[in-house]
């Protein structure tokens, strides 16, 4: 019989700041950031990867976390919804949530907010299609989606927006 | 008077909680010492456990219990339901299994990881019985079920259906059935369980209805209710299944008490496939029948819904075939028949989803018999007043719904005949079918306080599932005080709050709404009296209707220069705070009407005509719920349940093994759920309606009415694009193959 109970050390980024914690060799990376890290931003929504509502960024790639055993995030660094605003001030995407009614029972959220922020960073001029395809791995069982593509779209005008006043200014 | 919140599309006031990951649900309520617990579920549906080997997964290190039918306490309530939501469970009380999956054990350990490793360690052994899971091999053995007390009965009669029937030009008879679903609400059933002593319980879980839950528990644990306390500030989506108290509720409180420790019991998305709900199977035969002009003149409505061995639920899907359309000779019946399955419940428009397929594909297919358009044959048999309960209705602007839908969606561009429209190799095909849902009202009560810092604080016990009740009691609470929204705060999810019922069948923005509202314009009427009554101040000596309130700030009608802060009356007459409770009763004005909200759906489908594939292109549907109280909310609801729709027309399907009874689409890869891909570009029209007999509020709930009617609009679609009419849902390719 395996013994679960021997722990193992695990060193990584979280938000930006460095943890130590002991995790059980299967630890699922989902269960250290909910139960040791106090994290609950990422939801366990089938515990398959089907439904992307425990996506994190790990290292800039948008993984589920439910699939990720924790020691494989060593030295990695890791960004949960937690980390996605800055102090006080929400993320473009998250505002655009807010504003447009993308978050609803709030269970498919970060994930759909984290699908959205990774995509904006790689494609910030995304279309209808690209959005649809980025969050292909995110379900919904609230909103109908309509709304969360109406809000990373609105986001998007956001950031060109402001990125066209700030070249303006220039 | 202040500008009116109620209406206007305000943000969500929990949004910032939601976006940022922080909104508290009830598996994330830090509560300390906490065990974690895990349910072993049966390998058969039907037979006895021989033997349970615990052995090994006792010797899991970090294991403090493991619970079965040979160790666990008696719970003497667990198969003695009561109230309309309860349901009988199966909480380790003796060796029987009765379905695929039912708990057999409870392991609680120190950590999830040894818990859920210890639970694979339990050995059981059965003696399995065949069990059966398919509705017709049972059908002989149908029954009606009972009438619920306040619901309908199961059967109706009125007219002479037979006589018409002998003298209809055209009629259609066929058989539709749906398919067992299940609510896969996106957030998994979470309870934390905390013994206090032997007699006290705080229970932090993911329901619908903690006041229901109360009730249920402490009776089955014998506590007084007053010592049991539910909590449940966020809840992620529940759609019917967190309307019940359900077996892990029950174990996870009995494995508090046995190990003297708060449980954390999360089930797992197969877990709920197994015990905690879906929407029962129906099989539906449905008569319709018309004179040469359209007019309805007999409709015949008999439901067969699956139920448990153990228990009763019946789907009424027949009950909006009663009220629909004005046509003199109406019957319908509901049975239900026994399997070794778990127990069904309600699931989004329970009744109405599943029934409005029948009834509007029947009226569909009228309509192609006599060659007039479906559109037409509704308007034709347009009931005025409601022809079951013979009353008028509350409110009724369906025909604006029919109207300004078809007028957005081009419904005149329908060419009549199958297959007969096209953009480019697709089949293009155009559905519609009338939506309807009962607007009910319970009885509620909610608590209003002004503080001295002049913001409010307003309470009630209620649930927020993700509907929006935190900010729509907000702008209604708001409203009735005279304050502005920044300044109100109403907190919900918490037994030691008013009572208010269950947050299902679209009733709580109805039931709370109201009390929130009274209570609200109560502590108004109080503060004006005080300002005019009480010690000095600018108002006093005024009659109370000189004054009126705004942002928070009472002021002369006259001499608007003349005002008064809810502070400063508060300051001056000595008080900390004012607050009145109110127990809001059922309007009485309902009972001389009917009340339901209606609509219509419009939907383009696209079917490629050699692969079979649907895809719905376009939605237009329109509602006429009553008073919108938020523009925003109230879209997604409707967009989220027409989405349901999609899934009932196209994709969802619970499947058994036949052989063996056991659910084998146990999972979001195998039972199917709309995704991003799947959904069109779908416009909402939101019929101006008012309503003064409703309800003090005037709205009709939006929660349900989004998904009914949908089903049959996109068969409808479907069989317009391809001549093909498909009469069990989901529509698969293989079935337009």
């Amino acid at each position: 019989m395996v013994d679960a109970s021997l722990k193992r050390p695990l060193s990584f980024d979280v938000n930006g700041k460095t943890v130590n914690v002991d995790v059980a060799p299967m630890a699922r990376l989902l269960d250290v950031l909910r139960e040791d890290l106090h994290l609950t931003g990422a939801k366990e929504g089938c515990g398959e990867g089907e439904c992307g509502a425990c996506a994190v960024i790990v290292d800039d790639k948008l993984v589920n976390s439910c699939l990720i055993p924790a020691l494989q995030a060593r030295g990695a660094s890791v960004r949960t919804i937690e980390g996605v605003a800055k102090g006080d001030v929400l993320h473009d995407v998250q505002k655009a949530f807010l504003t447009w009614g993308g978050a609803q029972c709030g269970i498919c959220t970060p994930g759909m907010v984290l699908a959205a922020v990774s995509l904006l960073e790689k494609n910030p001029k995304p279309t209808e299609q690209d959005v649809r395809v980025a969050l292909a791995g995110n379900l919904c069982r609230c909103t109908g989606y309509m709304k969360i593509f109406e809000s990373v779209l609105k986001a998007c005008e956001t950031a060109m927006a402001r990125e066209s006043a700030s070249e303006a200014a220039r | 008077m202040t500008a009116s919140s109620v209406g206007k599309p305000l943000d969500r006031v929990d949004g910032r909680l939601k976006v940022t990951g922080t909104a508290t649900f009830s598996a994330e309520v830090a509560v300390a010492n906490v065990a974690h617990a895990v349910i072993v579920g049966a390998t058969i549906s039907k037979g006895k456990i021989t033997a349970l080997d615990v052995g090994e997964a006792q010797r899991v290190p970090g294991v403090v219990a493991v619970l079965t039918h040979l160790n666990a306490a008696k719970v003497p309530g667990a198969d003695k339901p009561t109230e309309m939501t309860d349901k009988v469970v199966q909480v380790l009380q003796n060796d029987a299994v009765l379905y695929d999956g039912q708990p057999i054990a409870l392991v609680v350990a120190d950590t999830l990881e040894h818990a859920s490793h210890a639970a694979s360690l339990v050995k059981a052994t059965y003696a399995a019985e065949a069990a059966i899971c398919e509705m017709d091999k049972e059908i002989g053995a149908g029954f009606a079920p009972k009438a619920a007390p306040g619901r309908p009965p199961p059967d109706s009669n009125r007219g002479d259906i037979d006589a018409a029937l002998a003298t209809a030009f055209a009629r259609v008879d066929a058989t539709y059935t749906t398919p067992c679903e299940n609510h896969n609400p996106l957030e998994m059933h979470a309870t934390i369980a905390v013994f206090q002593g032997e007699d006290h319980l705080t229970l932090y879980d993911a329901t619908q209805g903690i006041f229901g839950l109360r009730k249920r528990i402490s009776k089955a644990f014998d506590l007084k209710p007053e010592n049991v306390r539910v909590i449940s500030h966020f809840v992620g989506g529940g759609f019917g299944s967190k309307g019940s108290a359900w077996s892990h509720v029950f174990l996870a409180a009995m494995a508090s008490r046995a190990t003297g420790r708060a449980v954390k019991l999360s089930i797992t998305r197969q877990q709920m496939f197994a015990f905690v709900g879906y929407r029962p199977q129906t099989i539906q035969q449905v008569t319709a029948a018309a004179s040469k002009d359209g007019t309805l003149v007999a409709l015949r409505h008999e439901v067969t819904s699956a139920t448990s061995r153990f228990d009763t639920f019946a789907e009424p899907s027949a009950n909006v075939t009663r009220m629909l359309y004005a046509c003199p000779n109406v019957k319908t019946s509901h049975r239900l028949v026994r399997l070794d399955v778990a127990t069904p419940t309600f699931t989004r428009a329970p009744g109405e989803a599943s029934g409005s397929f029948a009834l509007e594909s029947a009226l569909d297919e009228l309509s192609y018999s006599l060659k007039m358009d479906p559109l037409a044959l509704r308007l034709k048999n347009y009931a005025e007043t409601d022809p079951d309960e013979k009353k008028p209705f509350s409110s009724k602007t369906l025909r604006d719904c029919y109207t300004q839908g078809a007028a957005k969606f081009g419904w005149s561009k329908r060419k009549p005949e199958p297959r007969s429209m096209r953009d480019g190799n697709w089949l293009v095909g155009f559905g519609m079918a009338t939506a309807t849902y009962p607007s009910r009202q319970s009885a509620a009560s909610a608590l209003a306080r002004v503080k001295k810092d002049g913001s409010a604080q307003v309470l009630a016990g209620s649930q927020d599932i993700g509907t929006g009740t935190y900010t729509i009691m907000t702008q209604i609470a708001a409203d009735a005080l005279g304050m502005s929204v920044e300044r109100v705060h109403f907190d919900l999810g918490d037994t030691t709050f008013p009572e208010t019922p269950v947050s299902g069948g679209s009733q709580t923005a109805s039931s709370v709404g109201s009390a929130v509202k009274r209570a609200g314009m109560a502590v108004r009427t109080k503060l004006i009296d005080l300002a005019v009554k009480g010690k000095g101040g600018p108002l006093n000596g005024m009659s109370a209707e000189q004054v009126d309130a705004e942002a928070g700030v009472l002021v002369s009608k006259q001499d608007r220069t003349k005002s008064d802060s809810y502070e400063a009356v508060l300051a001056r007459n000595g008080l900390d705070q004012i607050e009145e409770k109110i127990d809001e009763k059922e309007k009485a004005e309902r009972k001389d009407h009917s009340t339901h909200a209606f609509g219509a759906h419009f939907i383009e489908v696209k079917v490629d005509p050699d692969f079979g594939e649907v895809r719905v292109s376009r939605v237009v549907s329109a509602f006429a719920a009553g008073k919108i109280l938020n523009r925003k909310t109230a879209r997604s609801q409707f967009i989220g349940g027409i989405v349901w729709g999609l899934g009932l027309a196209l994709h969802e399907h619970t499947e058994r093994d036949p052989r063996t009874s056991r659910v084998v689409t146990k999972d979001l890869a195998d039972y199917h759920v709309p995704v991003h891909a799947d959904v069109p570009d779908m416009d909402i029209v939101m019929v101006d309606e008012v309503d003064p007999y409703v309800n003090e509020i005037g709205a009709k709930g939006v929660g349900e009415i989004g998904i009914v009617g949908v089903g049959a609009a996109i068969a409808n679609a479907v069989y317009h694009a391809t001549g093909k009419r498909v009469r069990s849902l989901p529509i698969t390719l293989d079935k337009l193959l």
